[in-house]
């Protein structure tokens, strides 16, 4: 892994990385990435790529019908910054 | 003899008996918690005031003849589990102060069932770590041997049961955070099939892999909990509607006649010799009981490691992008703009190792190398599930070791993250596969215990648990408890 692709994936996963941090991930990423890279030598010419483990099972519907109440005065207490029921953030657009 | 020292079972009859009150085992086992936490560490909270006003409302239920199995019990929940009203914190500073408004379902059941929640339970930072050793509050020490690491990621659970601080906690197993720290702290877990315990609630890590589960003292005592537990639950989309077996009913089930695999790749290579030792001479008590022992082979298994460390991370950075800082969660002060805020937030609210997996995930999802890495773990997934498939067309369950060696030293694998990954060898086949897989213990390694691992079929629980309760009657490992704490 390279220095600029470190503070790319950094960058891609909003992950402000310190100067001295992007050789610690370049070199434990790096290692991680040999680990996996074992996976070539497997033939999976054949093999459907399973992205759920139990594959027989399919995915369950329900009603199109409000079930939850509104409690976002609840939820908000969570929040770090709330005005009149809004989240506050940095200012967006100029 | 000492409350704490009775079983799950023993402790439900005492109480309706009446031998003693759900306040007085409550107060009893907060005592302990409090003098174990300066040296274990196993609590991130100790909910004391809720426990006692949970034991009162059991007691009234219980003089009034009601309740079920679980009424007054005493349990501690994996600091994953969202608990309404307090402090649900994934050993994460991202989550410090983050006050769940809800219960998950496997909280609320338990609370249904009458159970006390004791407090919340140290843990890997959002389940990330073999070794308890990345979590915001510290480390937890196993009680077997302070100096050593419970394993993880619910080394809080697995270290408050040993130390008989609760007859029961819970956990999840993503990778073996369950069945590991079971076999470090010689203590019994089961990680059920994929869909038998609801998600809600519980922090997400990897979505395909996570499971909740349980950590006791003995099979008996996690088929209890396990079965108030379990079942469908419609707000977790991958909940499965299958009915639930009465485990504790189920137990007694005898050994005749069942097919043991023994996984041939399990004693390869990097296997303690003691612990072969152990598991060899568990494995022939089984015989005794009347199992067949038959040797299988999971050809694909040794890739089970590189497959999982590209699913769960990829899992992991999707699902970990809901921490932004600005819904809940940990907040940077004096952002500049919405980038700063997002990135900030982030690098301060997380620790080492998850902004590791994070960036390994965002690495293996992003353009031009998905295919490579992502889809190419999938399929490989596929032919370990395929493998597993196979072995049990011949045999009921697959037993083997749980973990490569007895607890280690804290910081001894902390300077190399892939030597702390390999601690999961033997338990990672299992959630890539979806099957249920228990440890219970089988014996010492010195001075510390050593974990037999079950593995079985998709919702082969109940044999699961049969044959620990087996194994569990004709020995007393389970029974040991740690100097200085019986």
């Amino acid at each position: 892994m390279k220095r600029e692709q470190i503070e790319s994936i950094a960058h891609l996963a909003r992950l402000e990385l310190k100067e001295a941090e992007v050789p610690v991930y370049q070199e434990s990423l790096t290692r991680i990435l040999t680990l996996v890279g074992e996976l070539e030598r497997a033939d999976t010419a054949d093999a459907q790529p399973m992205a759920h483990p139990l594959p027989r099972l399919t995915q369950r519907l329900r009603a199109d019908a409000i079930t939850e109440r509104d409690a976002h005065e609840l939820y908000q207490t969570n929040a770090p910054a709330v005005e009149a029921g809004l989240y506050l953030v940095p200012k967006v657009i100029e | 003899m000492s409350i704490h020292r009775k079983t799950l079972a023993e402790l439900a009859a005492g109480l309706r008996a009446g031998e003693f009150t759900s306040v007085e085992l409550t107060r009893a086992l907060l005592g302990r918690i409090e003098r174990a936490q300066p040296q274990l560490n196993a609590f991130v909270s100790i909910t004391q005031d809720s426990a006692f006003a949970q034991a009162a409302a059991a007691d009234r239920e219980l003089a009034s003849g009601g309740g079920g199995a679980l009424m007054g019990i005493p349990i501690v929940h994996k600091d994953l589990f969202c608990t309404e009203g307090v402090r649900t914190s994934c050993g994460s500073r991202m989550l410090d102060n983050f006050i769940s408004p809800y219960d998950a379902t496997v909280v609320a059941r338990l609370k249904a069932a009458g159970v006390v929640m004791l407090g919340k339970a140290n843990m890997d930072e959002f389940a990330m770590g073999s070794s308890n050793e990345n979590s915001f509050y510290g480390p937890v020490r196993n009680p077997w041997d302070p100096s050593r690491v419970p394993g993880g990621s619910s080394g809080g659970s697995a270290a408050a049961v040993a130390a008989r601080l609760a007859p029961a906690a819970t956990a999840t197993d993503t990778g073996g955070s369950i069945r590991q720290p079971a076999a470090l702290c010689g203590v019994t877990g089961i990680k059920p099939t994929y869909g038998r315990v609801s998600r809600y609630g519980m922090i997400a890590f990897a979505s395909s892999l996570d499971q909740g589960g349980v950590i006791a003292a003995s099979a008996e005592d996690a088929a209890l909990v396990l079965r108030a537990m379990a079942g469908f639950d419609p707000r977790d989309s991958t909940s499965v509607e299958h009915p639930v077996p009465d485990y504790p009913a189920l137990l007694s089930r005898p050994l005749t006649g069942l097919r043991v695999g023994v996984l041939k790749e399990f004693f390869d290579t990097g296997l303690e010799p003691e612990s072969e030792r152990l598991v060899r001479s568990a494995l022939a008590e089984y015989a005794g009981l009347g199992a067949e022992l038959i040797e299988v082979s999971l050809p694909q298994i040794g890739l089970s490691v590189p497959a999982y460390y590209v699913v769960a991370p990829a899992e992991a950075s999707s699902n970990l992008a809901r921490y932004d800082g600005v819904r809940f969660g940990h907040r940077c002060s004096e952002p500049r703009d919405l980038l700063d805020l997002y990135k900030r937030s982030r690098a301060e609210g997380f620790g080492p190792e998850v902004k590791r997996r994070i960036m390994t995930g965002t690495y293996v999802l992003s353009a031009g190398y998905y295919d490579a890495y992502y889809l190419k773990a999938q399929k490989v997934r596929r032919l370990i599930s395929n493998d597993f498939e196979r072995a049990f067309s011949k045999v009921d369950v697959i037993m083997g070791p749980t973990t490569p060696t007895p607890a280690f030293e804290l910081g001894a694998k902390t300077s190399d993250p892939i030597t702390m990954y390999l601690n999961d060898i033997y338990t990672i086949g299992a959630n890539l596969a979806g099957l249920p897989a228990m440890s219970i213990p089988c014996g010492f390694s010195g001075a510390l215990p050593v974990g037999l691992q079950i593995i079985g079929p998709h919702f082969s629980e109940e044999r699961l648990l049969a044959a620990a309760h087996a194994y569990q009657l004709a020995t007393d490992w389970h029974r040991r408890i740690p100097p200085g704490y019986e």
